[in-house]
């Protein structure tokens, strides 16, 4: 039986870099099939040709032995190809059933009039099948980010797809959450549908796939059976060495007295709503204080309203005991409040300035830059210079453009400016996220570097696996409350997972 | 296929490329419409050239033109930078010489060493008071500048006429019979009158020199200093900039006083250089403040680039002043201007994409 689909040779280039490079990939009919690669690898290239987004430069996509040329995602859907992105394509105002028919020309959506009636009657039955119940009448605004992506597969089931791709799916839900997903996507794969799920995060890839393909620069490294693999032989070949996996490694330095004190701190979303719900939490010198938690449930307000770049309705933010002005960052700055923004391309640089005034950015005022209103341009220059060799940013020298940096040398430009200031707390959102294992090791050893410095660290994170191997405790936030707080040494997944989903810690 | 594509790099050359081609491919377009309307292009392009930039009466004509186009780039240039969109230099440049004209007349003729310096800070007062109306209701109530500062442009036009051809106003010559019958502003003295500078037989404006030394310091404002650098950076990333701890709304309110000034220098170097009166016509037929974006835009925001472009641009529209006459409706200058700002607008478009001439179907052949 020729295999559902099939690209082979499948070559795409953007100018100076080959992001597929005769790429091979085939999954059968029922498989839940991983693409495993870093950042950069080119699954997202990859999925977006077999989607029709891109044109491939080379090579040929076969389904079912049949070849094909897609021209648009039209064609590629009604090939009956379907794919779920990271960020989904969902109409915030639209009920579920609304978004479920959008774009859909064969059915219910091409008609002049809608029946909403109808199409939230087959919703709510593909709901019950599939043990993926969201109400068709909710609004999408209203849902929470796990819910909008079960909309997303409804969206694919009801169009009837045959092959369903997921990018990177697990990252806006808790490990529970995660399990029920797996759990669909076999019933799926066990109708004969073929399932391409993109990860790099091995327990993953082992829990859910038969099989996993591992690209690697650009190029298939090699397809295997996933039980015949070890997370640490995907990782080899992920990485094309051996890696030490993400592991707790115990700190020597002292916990000193609370640099951070976070008082019942109270904020707005920027929808309206309390997006903090009086989040209280001290960080010590010396430690590494970790919020874990789904995504959307306050992390960036908290981070924000901690910095001074959110205000605060009501509650305090001390730095070693002293009161933040709220909604100041310029104040939380002098204090010694550095952070590391989630969104490290628009907040955390200016992308189109150059690598030396973004390693000023927040100290441009100091007298080492500057001689009365006039800015020492060569000084600037020669601090940047400095810093890109100590940090080993590579990629370009202090006049390149920012945004001309990859994802982990970019993060070293951020971490090298906020730890110049030597900082009292450090406030970090998701430094990993997007980063390739060689570019983790090196955030991770600079986090835990600047713990042993005395620093308070307060690392907000979505990975689970990040939090354990760093954190010297844990609190989980959901719905901007803090509902529970673990010792990071005898925290366990399923303790942890539980509270992030609203649970009661026992 | 034709597939337009987004550059990941934008070469060094293009951005000198790109406007001077867009000029070539205006002048081209140009050459079909005056040969549909039965001109020859040859000689008018000859006459266009001539008229602005040939020998020096040519040249001290396109000085005059260029003046005010120098002020309003540099308006649009200024504020275009911190991505703040504004549109009003016209009515700033309105409010510039209502208030210049004020102060030439109140200090009378006693010395030109006290009314020019006078007049140029009314000037720069008066426009930046007009832009702060926009850059206060932006700062503080996320107001679109685009629109307030667009509509405050008629507000200025009708409140100069309203001066001069509604009311008795302070501004307005009442003292001859024949002005009351055809209103008319006020004679500025002598003393108000602005020095020129003769190099050779060449006149320059002293409000040339002056938008010239505003040029340089305004580069220096935006590169040089710790003003600029925020600048820099709130218009490339707002969110940097409030990450960074900087005052956004100050510089906004800063930046839209600083560009509304210049835009007002440039109301009173009209008073002061050209007119001797306050001249509401004159002024809101003439266009500087609308021409100014275009000339800022063609100058990608580069205060240097906006000295040379305001320079052809004045040239151009002095030639246009000649070419005008019974064969030449003053309708084909204006079309001319028209499409040198089309395709310097589409030009951008070439700067940020690459368009790439893709085959198709190619992967159906190979399966064939």
């Amino acid at each position: 039986m020729p295999a559902a689909v099939e690209l082979r040779g499948i070559t795409k280039r953007f100018p100076g870099v080959v992001a597929n490079d005769a790429v091979d990939f085939e999954a059968a009919e029922g498989e839940v099939h991983a693409l495993l690669g870093e950042n950069g690898a080119g699954k997202s290239t990859l999925s977006n040709i077999l989607t029709g987004l891109y044109r491939p430069d080379e090579g040929e996509i076969a389904l079912r032995g049949a070849p094909v040329s897609f021209t648009s995602p039209r064609d590629a859907l009604d090939a009956g190809i379907c794919m779920v992105h990271q960020h989904f394509r969902l109409v915030p105002p639209f009920t579920v059933a609304e978004n479920v028919i959008l774009g859909d020309h064969r059915g219910e959506g091409k008609k002049l009039m809608v029946h909403p009636r109808r199409i939230e009657q087959r919703v709510a039955e593909l709901g019950r099948r599939y043990r993926i119940a969201v109400d068709p009448r909710a609004r999408v605004w209203q849902l929470s980010l796990g819910e909008q992506q079960r909309v997303e597969i409804l969206k694919a089931l009801y169009r009837e797809a045959r092959i369903l791709i997921l990018d990177e799916p697990t990252a806006v839900l808790t490990p529970q959450e995660a399990d029920s997903l797996f759990e669909t996507l076999r019933v799926m794969a066990d109708e004969g549908r073929t399932i391409i799920f993109i990860s790099h995060k091995l327990h993953e890839v082992k829990a859910v796939s038969d099989r996993v393909t591992v690209l690697r620069g650009g190029k298939t490294v090699d397809t295997v059976q996933t039980k015949d693999a070890t997370q640490r032989s995907l990782a080899a070949l992920m990485v094309g060495r051996e890696v030490a996996l993400a592991e707790r490694v115990e700190r020597a330095g002292e916990v000193g007295a609370p640099v951070l004190d976070v008082r019942d701190l109270w904020a707005a979303g920027d929808r309206g709503g309390d997006a903090l719900r009086g989040v209280s939490l001290t960080v010590r010198a010396g430690e590494i204080v970790a919020i874990a938690g789904v995504a959307g449930n306050g992390q960036r307000e908290l981070a924000e309203t901690v910095t001074g770049m959110r205000p605060a309705v009501r509650g305090e933010v001390a730095v070693d005991g002293k009161r933040l002005h709220s909604g100041d960052a310029r104040a939380a700055i002098r204090a010694g409040v550095a952070h590391v923004p989630e969104d490290r391309l628009t907040t955390g640089v200016a992308p189109s300035l150059s690598i030396a005034s973004n390693v000023v950015l927040k100290s441009y005022r100091g007298k080492s830059v500057t001689r009365g209103p006039l800015l020492r341009l060569g000084a600037i220059r020669e601090h940047a210079a400095a810093l890109i060799e100590r940090y080993d940013v590579r990629g370009g020298g202090p006049e390149l453009p920012a945004r001309r940096l990859s994802g982990g040398n970019l993060q070293k430009v951020v971490l090298a400016r906020e730890f110049h200031g030597s900082p009292r707390v450090l406030v970090v959102a998701s430094p990993t996220r997007g980063l390739d294992v060689a570019a983790i090791e090196t955030v991770h050893r600079y986090l835990r570097e600047a713990a042993a410095d005395g620093v308070g660290v307060l690392l907000i994170s979505e990975d689970l696996d990040e939090i354990r191997a760093l954190a010297d405790r844990i609190f989980v936030i959901y719905e901007g409350a803090i509902v529970g707080e673990l010792d990071a040494r005898t925290a366990t997944v399923e303790e942890i997972g539980l509270l992030m989903a609203g649970g009661v810690a026992e | 296929m034709i597939r337009i594509e987004r550059r990941l790099a934008q070469p060094k050359w293009l951005s000198l490329a790109v406007p001077i081609g867009s000029v070539v491919v205006a002048f081209g377009v140009m050459t079909v419409v005056l040969l549909v309307t039965h001109h020859s292009p040859g000689s008018t392009f000859r006459r266009i050239f001539d008229t602005g930039f040939l020998g020096s009466q040519s040249l001290n004509a396109t000085f005059v033109a260029a003046t005010p186009l120098l002020f309003t780039g540099l308006c649009a240039a200024v504020a275009f930078r911190m991505q703040l969109f504004n549109i009003g230099g016209e009515g700033q440049l309105y409010a510039g010489a209502i208030l210049g004209a004020a102060a030439g007349i109140a200090l009378g003729n006693h010395s030109g060493w006290l009314s020019v310096p006078a007049m140029i800070a009314a000037g720069a007062a008066g426009g930046a008071a007009l832009a702060l109306v926009p850059g206060i209701l932006r700062a503080f109530l996320s107001t679109n500048e685009i629109i307030t500062s667009l509509m405050l442009n008629y507000v200025g036009a009708l409140v100069i006429s309203y001066l001069i051809f509604d009311s008795q106003s302070y501004w307005r010559d009442t003292s001859s019979p024949t002005a009351k019958v055809f209103p008319q502003g006020k004679n500025l003295p002598d003393a108000a009158s602005w020095p020129a500078a003769h190099v050779g037989s060449l006149f320059l404006p002293f409000g040339l020199i002056a938008g010239a030394v505003v040029a340089l310091l305004v580069w220096i404002l935006y590169t040089r200093t710790r003003f600029g650098f925020e600048v820099q950076v709130i218009g490339d990333s707002p969110r940097a900039a409030s990450y960074a701890g900087m005052r956004t709304r100050r510089k906004i309110l800063a930046v839209m006083a600083l560009s509304g000034a210049i835009a007002g220098i440039g109301g009173a170097s009209q008073d002061g250089d050209f007119r001797h009166t306050l001249d509401p016509r004159g002024l809101t037929t003439a266009g500087y403040g609308y021409a100014g974006i275009v000339i800022a835009a063609l100058a990608r925001y580069n205060p240097f680039a906006v000295v040379l472009v305001a320079f052809l641009l004045g040239g151009i529209q002095n030639a246009g002043f000649a070419l005008q006459g019974a064969d030449f409706p003053s309708g084909l200058v204006g079309v001319l201007q028209g499409l040198i700002l089309f395709c310097a607008l589409g030009g951008e478009l070439l700067i940020r994409y690459r368009i790439r001439f893709a085959r198709t179907g190619h992967a159906a052949e190979a399966a064939a």
